[in-house]
């Protein structure tokens, strides 16, 4: 099996150096790239089906297709990494930024290189101190190899690179909020349009992407667009992807596998299945912000589509498991209390919406639940719809609960019945 | 000039002023300066803003805003040494409430709270990024992982 | 146009506009909290929700934030579908979670959008039964009041004060259900903009402190639509009053003049109509006050002394108007100093004669680069100011626009814009605090200034692109070629005739390079170039020295203080030779003392009439409430004393022989509906229907209803009968409509959202240039410094006004007078150390506390104008400057 973002990271806990990764093949993409134009190391990426790894699934090739090029293109552009990883149980970036920062930063050359931009940051969240020093020291390794710099190893493309870390705030996390937290602003999303391909950062165009998205690029200029498509085993997506579990698993921990991969496999065999005592009720598929997923669902694939069809999101595959002995209504108030903290207070559904929603969830847990709270909890799922807030935090918040709410209803109805919650003791 | 008074220090401020360099403008940098000014006064206070605000070409009000907006920068004092003990659905699953209470009862302090000696501001913070070794907690830049409660009283022994 | 499609209806809009916009402007309710005509959509607090739809075929929709969806063709809405509907009343119900519904106790109650939008989105049974979130209030100084708890958070404060005010003294802070709108310390607000907050607010957090103090709901207030009388911008307002208490002004909104804005001298200047300075009757000297005054005064007149007349730049055109038929048109002077007079002159002379037009407030707004000569806009004409702010932003937008974002896009376009300023640049005799907004500025004295910009209008004259050149001079100059629509501006602050030469100079020669370039000049009061236009026999100096002349005279000074207007020095010599004084005027002053009669005038709250603004437009304004004492409209004395009567004529009678006489004020006579304009049968009401308790208004002195005033001078009622649909434009007296309590409902009266009035927007211009006429006026430069010290004022917003400093709040943001003076000056002058300093010119002296502002030019001292301690000085003064 084929793992070319993760097997040249080693086990004991350091990163690759520049000489490593370059031993492995590092930089050998970038090389290739800048021999090609833009126009056609856009075509390989497009070619890849590779599909952003942030959340959304969004084609690449796609998103960068959108920025304008060409003499008449605004001079000043920007490339971005999406380094927040706030999301709760998702823990997979930052693997590869410790692992092996300098892939991160080659696939973000090649990535700059075929939009023209000439400015790119890293935005890491503030927890990650370790990966900031790695990346701080890799970039210094890169500039002065003459990865990034002036004149890029001798083609005439140059490009500058710096780390930003953040101050918290998990709405740091949605790409346009990200870009008012880098200039310096209160990160209160955008509207879009105009997109941040068109006026993004500075009001200039703009790629935001995934790390795990970048860290796939030098992959697939190195080896084509074919392997990557090869190595999937997805209809609707090429390569692989970092897939991981937490909770009551036996074996929590992050693997490379095939895009597509089925839940049951990631659960069982890779995760090892449920620690003794426990049974497996619900998952979350892609951390906080998805849908629960049963056991009944092991045999759909992970991968947009088909978690998409079991009426969920594959997220950012990273995935959370609650056990019989957890409470699901603990669990949504858990994640419904970070969410609403975690609203950037711009727009009213999700600024007033979700404090309510974790107001009642709290009342539910503390034996104070009232009849209607189930169908308040279900207004709120409406009200928090995808489209009626301005960005996707709080539509993301509810869909735990609106999943939450159709597999574990007889959990809501028995704590709002016997005042109280049975899993506590 | 008389710099006694000053709570942003001359090294603070050579520092925010390297920032300017790959920015179109300077209140791009004002994340990064609250960073700075943190990392020597440990806290951002009202003195701080508003001598920040020329260094910035900001008015006060406008870094205050950007300041209250992020939860990491601190516009209350606290201690020598911060807790931030993960409180997302992972840790959560995995027992967060235990570790949650052996901080509480080993320093006799809650969420929010500092404890008398200065020594140690205690908050919950998302998700560390570490779920598949929940708990969690992080003491100043220290991760601190897989915990059991009683591992507590150890690790916070190491901060003075 | 496009077509759009609303609950399947087809309608035609103008292209480039929102949902939201097109939906309000066709009249349909669809409600709204965070967007806002001027400032339009952000697409923050959700509400105006609609259902959007692919095509005809689609019938399942998806909720769309109207005001963040173009009206394009095609566009398919339904405001009415219920998933739409049911959103909304659970927005509100969101919003309301947190509020304190304390509307009982709230000034907002009964204008409240967002009790009007409650209502209108149906939601009425409260569910959320946990705990109410809460804030402290801050105590934001003497306008404006500050109740956080009833915010929701709909940033229209912030967005108004900062991104559009340009203020920065106010934000927002933290973040998710605890955002806070505020001072980041408690303290006064410091924008001259601020008490737009108490209408830009949907709901009660920010309201009107002045209000306050004698609080009245908006439906038991008489209303009546009247002019700002705080400067020579005229901005349209509403004044209110009850119990014969004037309680406090509102933006009328007019779409050429101020639109939905007003600057706090005009909202917060109005409290000096209550003081108890007031006049209020007609008194003989050492005689009991009576009406039998105004007997006395008669036949004084029948007598046929000798008249001389003072009139006033703060008096109506009419009472002007009637003063000079009164004395005769050679013994009218105009009651300003020779100085002014002559600035203001040539203000009239260079947009009569030349050949470029003077833009309104409102067209202010459109241009793309501006040049300030000489006038500190924000202190003398504040909402000029608040208009360059915007047009300083019209370039950087192009940027935005060639990416194909809409117009409507606030947020989108600011990001593009950064914070980029058009070309702006200044000149003026001190820093101003348009310059935060600035390209670049300069500072000069009356001389350099006239010398720099005779430089750029030399320059435009030339032709074309000057070299790149770091002379201020030429950067200018090269701006203003480069522009399509620049702008000049300037005014009477430097009390230069010079400099007003100059600016239309520049004007004239952007106009010969065939630019489509506008020149608006500041005057120093609400009606001086009405004054102008009216013709006198001279400046109050020449009046002065005609009574020492002939000494005797009967004076009849209307609505001047002398002793503000000139030093006491004149003042005291006119009085002691003029005979028998009539002094006609609304506040106690250092002239009245001096006076033989005292006939007590309405200020413009109790008064009707006429200005003529800084544009040359003229417009009416109406008194909102007939005082219970002899106090009456100016005009209406002086026509009771020249027709030796009991009661004056009909206002409309007067503007007619005045239209009749003077051939500027030919149109003013189709300025508003006549008296006998009646809607049906009925006339314009100025109070509500909901007016309460008027039967009980008097009952603890009678329990017989008086008789209600009657308005015998417009179609105006003082009560709430008559006809409650919309009033001709120039005739509201308050903004209503069903469903539609607060100053929201304006958008039923306008023509498309933003846009004009029904009926047009009020007022008519009288000045045009003409196509022939003169783009160049000689330039003296040779101005009278060899080598004295050039003492100028300095202008405040709050003081430099002689009537609205009288009002209490502003008297709180009166600064002391302190005069203002470069090191490099003092040094030159060998002045160390604190204290006093005195300028003294031999003719004029005057001592002061001081201090030192490097902003100042050498060789210049920058004195407040009209302050207390200050007033009666004329400027320039040329002279020296010492210790005291
Ligand atoms: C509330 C919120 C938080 C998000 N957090 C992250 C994040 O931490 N990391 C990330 O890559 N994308 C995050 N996203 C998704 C980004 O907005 C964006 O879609 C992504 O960075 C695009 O990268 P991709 O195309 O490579 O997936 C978040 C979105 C939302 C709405
Ligand atoms: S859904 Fe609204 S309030 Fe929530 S984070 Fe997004 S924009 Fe902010
Ligand atoms: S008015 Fe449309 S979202 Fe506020």
């Amino acid at each position: 099996m084929e793992k070319p973002l993760t097997e040249h990271i080693k086990n004991d806990g350091t990163p690759l150096s520049l000489k490593e990764y370059e031993a492995k093949g590092g930089y050998e993409g970038l090389k290739k790239a800048l021999k090609m134009t833009p126009a056609e190391v856009l075509t390989v990426v497009k070619d890849s089906k590779l599909r952003g790894r942030g959340g959304a699934g969004f084609p690449t090739g796609m998103k960068w297709s959108f920025v304008p090029m060409g003499d008449n293109a605004p001079p000043v552009k920007y490339l971005v990494a999406n380094g927040d990883e706030m999301e709760p149980g998702t823990f997979k970036d930052r693997l590869l930024i410790e692992g092996n920062p300098h892939q991160l930063i080659e696939g973000m050359i090649i990535s700059a290189y075929t939009i023209g931009a000439n400015m790119s940051y890293i935005f890491l969240r503030w927890a990650y101190h370790l990966a900031a020093k790695r990346v701080l020291a890799a970039l210094d390794e890169a500039y002065k190899a003459g990865y990034l710099g002036k004149n890029i190893l001798g083609s005439g493309y140059s490009l500058d690179m710096d780390l930003h870390t953040s101050v918290g705030r998990y709405i740091c996390g949605e790409e346009t909020a990200l870009l008012n937290a880098l200039e310096g602003k209160r990160a209160n999303p955008r509207n879009k349009p105009p997109f941040p391909q068109v006026s993004g950062l500075f009001g200039k165009p703009t790629i935001v992407n995934n790390i795990e998205t970048y860290c796939n690029i030098p992959h697939i200029l190195a080896k084509g667009a074919e392997w990557y498509i090869s190595i999937s085993k997805s209809e609707g997506g090429g390569g692989t992807k970092l897939y991981g579990a937490s909770g009551k698993v036996k074996n929590p921990a992050i693997w490379e596998l095939p895009l597509g991969t089925t839940l049951g496999e990631i659960i069982e065999e890779h995760a090892g299945g449920m620690q003794d005592g426990y049974k497996l009720r619900g998952l979350l598929p892609g951390g906080a912000s998805t849908d629960f997923l049963t056991p009944d669902h092991f045999n759909i694939k992970m991968d947009f589509e088909e978690v998409a069809k079991a009426g969920s999101r594959m997220g950012t595959g990273t995935i959370i498991v609650m056990d019989d002995k957890t409470c699901p209504v603990g669990m949504c108030l858990n994640l419904e209390q970070f969410f609403a903290q975690e609203s950037c207070g711009w727009c009213t559904p999700c600024r007033e919406g979700l404090p309510w929603t974790a107001k009642i969830l709290l009342a539910l847990e503390e034996g104070r639940g009232k009849p209607e709270d189930i169908d308040h909890l279900t207004f709120q799922t409406h009200y928090n719809a995808p489209g009626n807030t301005f960005c996707a935090l709080a539509p993301g918040a509810m869909e735990p609960l609106q999943s939450a709410l159709k597999y574990f209803r007889e959990d809501f109805e028995e704590h709002i019945h016997t005042h109280q919650c049975k899993y506590k003791h | 000039m008389d710099n006694s008074n000053q709570v942003i220090s001359e090294d603070a401020r050579k520092e925010i002023e390297a920032l300017f360099h790959h920015l179109p403008h300077k209140q791009a940098a004002c994340i990064d300066a609250l960073k700075i000014v943190q990392k020597y006064n440990r806290w951002v206070s009202d003195e701080a803003l508003v001598e920040l605000a020329p260094i910035l070409e900001m008015k006060t009000h406008e870094i205050d805003s950007v300041a209250t907006f992020y939860n990491i920068i601190f516009r209350k004092p606290v201690g020598r040494h911060v807790i931030f003990l993960c409180n997302s659905v992972s840790c959560w699953v995995m027992g967060y409430e235990a570790i949650h209470k052996a901080v509480k009862d080993h320093l006799n302090i809650d969420f929010g709270m500092t404890t008398p000696d200065d020594r140690f501001t205690f908050l919950p913070i998302p998700c560390l990024g570490t779920c598949d070794h929940a708990p969690a907690l992080l003491v100043d830049e220290d991760l601190y992982r897989d915990l059991k409660p009683e591992q507590i009283s150890e690790i916070l022994a190491k901060y003075e | 146009m496009a077509k759009i499609y609303v609950d399947n209806i087809e309608y035609e809009v103008p292209d480039g506009k929102n949902m939201l916009e097109a939906c309000t402007s066709l009249g349909l309710d669809l409600p709204y909290f965070c967007w806002h005509p001027k400032m339009h959509s952000v697409g923050a607090c959700r509400q105006c929700a609609v259902m959007s739809y692919r095509d005809e075929n689609d019938t399942r929709g998806r909720i769309t934030m109207a005001c963040m969806l173009d009206a394009n063709d095609g566009t398919r809405i339904s405001i009415n579908a219920q998933p739409a509907k049911d959103f909304r009343a659970g927005n509100i119900e969101s919003l309301m979670i947190n509020h304190p519904h304390d509307c009982a106790v709230c000034d907002e109650g009964g204008e409240c959008h967002l009790q009007d939008m409650t209502v209108m989105s149906g939601h009425n049974y409260r569910r959320y039964r946990f705990q109410k979130r809460t804030h402290n209030n801050q105590d934001l100084g003497p306008f404006i009041n500050h109740e956080m708890n009833r915010c929701i958070q709909c940033y229209r404060c912030v967005r108004f004060y900062n991104d559009y005010a340009g203020g920065g003294d106010f934000g927002v802070f933290a973040s998710s259900g605890r955002v806070y709108f505020g001072r980041s310390e408690e303290g006064t607000l410091e924008s001259e903009f601020s008490g737009n907050l108490v209408e830009v607010c949907p709901t009660g957090v920010f309201t009107d402190k002045t209000l306050h103090k004698h609080y009245t709901r908006k439906w038991d207030l008489t209303s009546a639509p009247s002019i700002c009388q705080g400067c020579s911008v005229g901005c349209n307002i509403l004044t209110s009053e009850r119990y014969g208490k004037l309680r406090r002004v509102m933006t009328r909104f007019n779409g050429d003049v101020n639109g939905y804005f007003l600057c706090d001298r005009g909202r917060f200047g109005y409290e000096y109509v209550n003081d108890e300075q007031r006049l209020t009757r007609a008194a003989q000297k050492d005689q009991n006050s009576g009406t039998d005054a105004f007997s006395a005064m008669k036949d004084h007149l029948a007598s046929n002394p000798k008249l001389i007349g003072i009139g006033s730049p703060r008096a109506s055109l009419e009472s002007n108007f009637l003063l000079k038929q009164l004395v005769g048109a050679d013994n009218f002077y105009n009651g300003v100093s020779a100085i002014e007079n002559e600035v203001v002159n040539e203000v009239l002379n260079v947009l009569v004669k030349g050949n470029v037009r003077t833009p309104s407030l409102a067209e202010i707004e459109t241009y793309d680069t501006v040049f300030v000569l000489g006038e500190d806009v924000t202190n003398t004409s504040p909402m000029i100011a608040l208009a360059l702010r915007q047009a300083a932003k019209n370039l950087p937008k192009e940027k935005a626009f060639a990416l194909k974002i809409q117009h409507w896009n606030d947020a989108a376009i600011r990001e593009v814009v950064q914070d980029e300023k058009g070309p702006f640049y200044l000149a003026t005799p001190y820093a101003t605090k348009l310059e935060e907004i600035a390209t670049s500025s300069v500072h000069g004295n009356t001389k350099s200034l006239v010398q720099l910009s005779s430089k750029v209008a030399d320059l435009i004259s030339k032709g074309g692109d000057h070299q790149e050149d770091n002379d201020f001079a030429y950067r200018v100059a090269n701006a203003l070629t480069l522009s399509k629509k620049p702008l000049i501006v300037s005014g009477c602050g430097m009390m230069s005739k010079e400099i007003i030469r100059c600016a239309a100079n520049i004007a004239g020669a952007l106009r010969n390079a065939g630019k489509e370039v506008g020149v608006v000049f500041s005057v120093p009061e609400v009606n001086s170039l009405g004054m102008a236009l009216l013709g006198s026999a001279g400046s109050l100096d020449d009046a002065i020295l005609q009574t020492e002349k002939e000494s005797g005279m009967t004076s009849i000074v209307l609505e001047t203080d002398l002793f503000f207007r000139t030093n006491s020095q004149k003042a005291n010599s006119f009085f002691e030779h003029s005979g028998k004084t009539i002094l006609i005027d609304s506040l106690e002053n250092n002239s009245t003392p001096n006076a033989d009669f005292i006939l007590p005038a309405g200020t413009f709250a109790e008064s009707s009439g006429t200005m003529i603004n800084n544009e040359g437009r003229a417009q009416r304004f109406y008194q909102v409430f007939k005082p219970n004492n002899d106090i009456k409209s100016s005009w209406a004395w002086l026509d009771m004393l020249m027709h030796q009567a009991e009661k004056e004529r009909n206002f409309d009678a007067i503007v007619e022989e005045m239209a009749n006489s003077v051939n500027a004020f030919q149109p003013i006579s189709g300025l508003a509906p006549h008296a006998d304009f009646r809607i049906g049968t009925q006339k314009i009401p100025r109070a509500s229907h909901r007016f309460s308790g008027r039967t009980s208004m008097n009952a603890d002195v009678n329990v017989h209803e008086p008789k209600p005033p009657v308005d015998e001078d417009s179609p105006l009622s003082f009560t709430m009968e008559g006809y409650h649909g919309k009033a001709p434009s120039s005739d509201i007296p308050f903004f209503w409509s069903p469903g539609w309590n607060s100053v929201q409902s304006i958008n039923k009266y306008q023509i498309e959202v933003g846009g004009p009035l029904h009926g047009g927007n009020p007022g008519i211009r009288l000045i045009e240039p003409s196509e022939s006429g003169v783009s160049s006026f000689e330039v003296n430069d040779g101005s009278a410094d060899n080598g004295k010290i050039e003492a100028l004022p300095s202008w405040f917003i709050f003081g430099s006004g002689e009537l609205t400093a009288k009002s209490q709040a502003i008297m709180k943001r009166i600064e002391p007078a302190i005069i203002s003076v470069s090191s490099a000056t003092l040094k030159n002058s060998g002045i160390e150390g604190n204290g006093k300093i005195t300028i003294n010119s031999g003719e004029q002296k005057l001592t002061l506390p001081y201090k030192v502002d490097e902003n100042v030019p050498a060789g210049v001292v920058l004195i407040p104008y009209g302050l207390a301690d200050t007033m009666g000085i004329t400027f320039p003064i040329y002279g020296n400057i010492s210790m005291d």
